[in-house]
């Protein structure tokens, strides 16, 4: 048995082509692109070497350092509203709801697997001014305010994006906080309900803290997906207007393939990179501490 | 309260004054739960509201988009718009080219996953720690920073101008998750079926592809829609190694779906948008449980 499970040539066989595939295409370009990172240039115009002058000039791009500031305030208002969006919708399945929440879990859950593209285009026309009046606008304006042009300043298109997201995603953020809430033992809640918690002191004293590893799990796994958000920007509003919504990976899909600059496209996904390794750092971080408490 | 107290006090009451009574309760209780039953209406409201609007616009025409409000029905409920987003958009054309794209890449991902996850779960042999670390490290690596070292390899390998690109990308891109999440499953199946299927004279094919990948079958389909979804909706990839129109996947064409002098053809447009959205709506009234179950449980352990 125990030779069996280590021959070799199995493994190979086995192991082989996935990991083959996997190095070719992820591992090998991962550093092949950090090497870019020294040059500039591209394949067809060839390379220079520059050393460390790509990342100085990171450091001095305006347009890159507001993308740099746009991608984390995204990321972090976007985490807190849509982890906070599920954990209430997952405190409603479990003590609101009970056993006859599965058909509100699952139409809330819907939009989640919505090809974003198509989610874009529709929000874009839900918040259009012109040449439409989306019905967002025209509540506007049957309020007797003018017709907001919402794609047209920064800050609006920064919430218009945000709200867009929440509606996407808080259904992903409730199921997933439901699956740790339902774990919680009865008697506790019970036992709790006895000594006189009820209502918002129960959730503060006794839920929160009980669902406090999938709570930390959701908040990490919203941050690495929100640091690469990439389709909902491009379709929605396409970083504008001007660069003021334009997060790093779109910024990079630019400098990289419309200017054609390799090195310095693959400076800005390495920032990017650096960034979600950070927050990886934590999820081990937490889950380790997961497994020394069970 | 005392149970004896109350089952005495019900006795000595007149029938008709519990009638009233549970009749109060009743109403006391609905009036509690009169605010979560309009909490839940609003969320149902705001969740299921776009998809209605978008509906009703894929029957609309254009002069009711710029004229009519956003609440008038449609005049007529014909399909032109439909006919018109697959004949003059070409959405025929990317449903193809994102299934030529989507299956093979489905295919190779859950074979080879698979395949890998139990050499490294089930087998025994040292450095398999390590090597599952690498594909999770996988995970976390945001797809641009692969993107361009690829497209000078597609480009060199005269790929570019195909679809292999995307079938290559996608299996790559899609084998961490996958690997990861089939080694978990393998883990919660118990050692003694494969040390008897052992005594019983199997090799190592025969205990992966009999003994297996029969027992994890579930999880293969859970993981096999979750990528499914994945790779669907990518839009970057596709983006990034598509260049010409006729090779276009659904959500590419998607997004350049604009009418013919460049303007937006409103009618189409929301016929392509309602398309895409009602053929995933299809997919997940049948497959929701194990659509929800396969994609928070991938989140959490990646």
């Amino acid at each position: 048995m125990e030779r069996m499970l280590g021959d070799w040539r199995a493994v190979a066989i086995l192991l082989g082509p996935a990991l083959a595939v996997y190095s070719a295409v992820m591992l090998v370009p991962i550093f092949w692109s950090t090497g870019y990172t020294l040059f500039e240039g591209n394949a067809i115009r060839g390379f220079e070497f520059v050393g460390l002058a790509n990342f100085v000039e990171f450091f001095e791009d305006p347009t890159a350092l507001q993308s740099v500031s746009f991608t984390l305030r995204y990321a972090i208002v976007l985490t807190v509203l849509q982890v906070g969006a599920g954990y209430g919708l997952a405190l409603l399945y479990v003590f609101a709801l009970r056993r006859g929440g599965a058909v509100i879990r699952t139409l809330v859950f819907f939009p989640v697997i919505l090809p974003t593209v198509a989610v874009a285009l529709l929000f874009r026309r839900f918040f259009e001014a012109a040449p439409a009046v989306g019905p967002v606008n025209s509540l506007v304006m049957s309020f007797g305010g003018e017709n907001p042009d919402w794609f047209g300043q920064p800050d609006a298109s920064f919430w218009v994006i945000i709200l867009m997201d929440l509606w996407r995603s808080m259904g992903f953020y409730a199921v997933l906080l439901y699956a740790g809430l339902v774990e919680i033992p009865d008697e506790l809640l019970e036992s709790a309900r006895i000594d006189g918690a009820s209502g918002f002191r129960l959730i503060r004293s006794i839920v929160l803290p009980l669902s406090l590893p999938v709570l930390l799990s959701a908040l990490i796994f919203s941050i690495n997906g929100t640091l690469k958000v990439f389709d909902t920007i491009v379709a929605l509003t396409n970083g504008g207007p001007g660069t003021a919504t334009t997060p790093l990976t779109v910024y990079m899909f630019r400098t990289a393939f419309s200017f054609g600059e390799y090195g310095y496209g693959s400076t800005i996904a390495l920032v990017l990179t650096l960034m979600c390794l950070v927050v990886t750092v934590f999820i081990f971080r937490s889950t380790r501490r997961d497994l020394t408490k069970g | 309260m005392n149970a004896e107290t109350a089952a005495q006090r019900r006795h000595r009451r007149p029938p008709t004054d519990a009638r009233a009574s549970r009749r109060r309760r009743a109403r006391v209780r609905f009036v509690r739960r009169l605010p979560l039953m309009l909490g839940l209406a609003l969320l149902i409201v705001v969740v299921a509201y776009p998809l209605v609007w978008m509906v009703l616009g894929s029957f609309k025409s254009q002069d009711e988009f710029l004229s009519e409000p956003f609440w008038a029905l449609p005049r007529e409920w014909g399909f032109d718009n439909y006919i018109e987003a697959f004949v003059g958009g070409g959405l025929g054309t990317y449903i193809r080219n994102s299934l030529i794209a989507v299956v093979p890449s489905l295919i190779l991902i859950v074979l080879l996953g698979t395949a890998a996850g139990f050499a490294l779960e089930v087998m025994v042999w040292k450095g398999r720690g390590f090597v599952l670390m690498l594909f999770l490290a996988g995970i976390m690596i945001p797809v641009q920073m692969i993107l361009l070292p690829l497209f000078t390899i597609y480009f060199n390998l005269h790929l570019t101008g195909t679809l292999w690109p995307l079938i290559i990308t996608y299996t790559a891109i899609g084998l961490p998750l996958t690997v990861f999440m089939m080694a978990t499953y393998f883990r919660s199946v118990p050692r003694e079926v494969f040390e008897a299927a052992t005594i019983d004279g199997a090799n190592v094919y025969r205990l992966f592809w009999s003994v297996g990948l029969p027992l994890v079958r579930n999880a293969v389909f859970t993981v096999g829609l979750v990528q499914f979804f994945f790779i669907w909706n990518d839009l970057l990839v596709a983006l990034t190694f598509v260049n010409t129109q006729e090779l276009r996947t659904i959500q590419v064409g998607l997004l350049n779906f604009t009418g013919q002098y460049g303007a937006i053809d409103y009618g189409p447009m929301f016929a392509g948008i309602a398309v895409n959205v009602l053929g995933t709506l299809v997919l997940y009234l049948f497959l929701n449980q194990q659509v929800m179950k396969g994609l928070t449980a991938g989140s959490v352990k990646g």
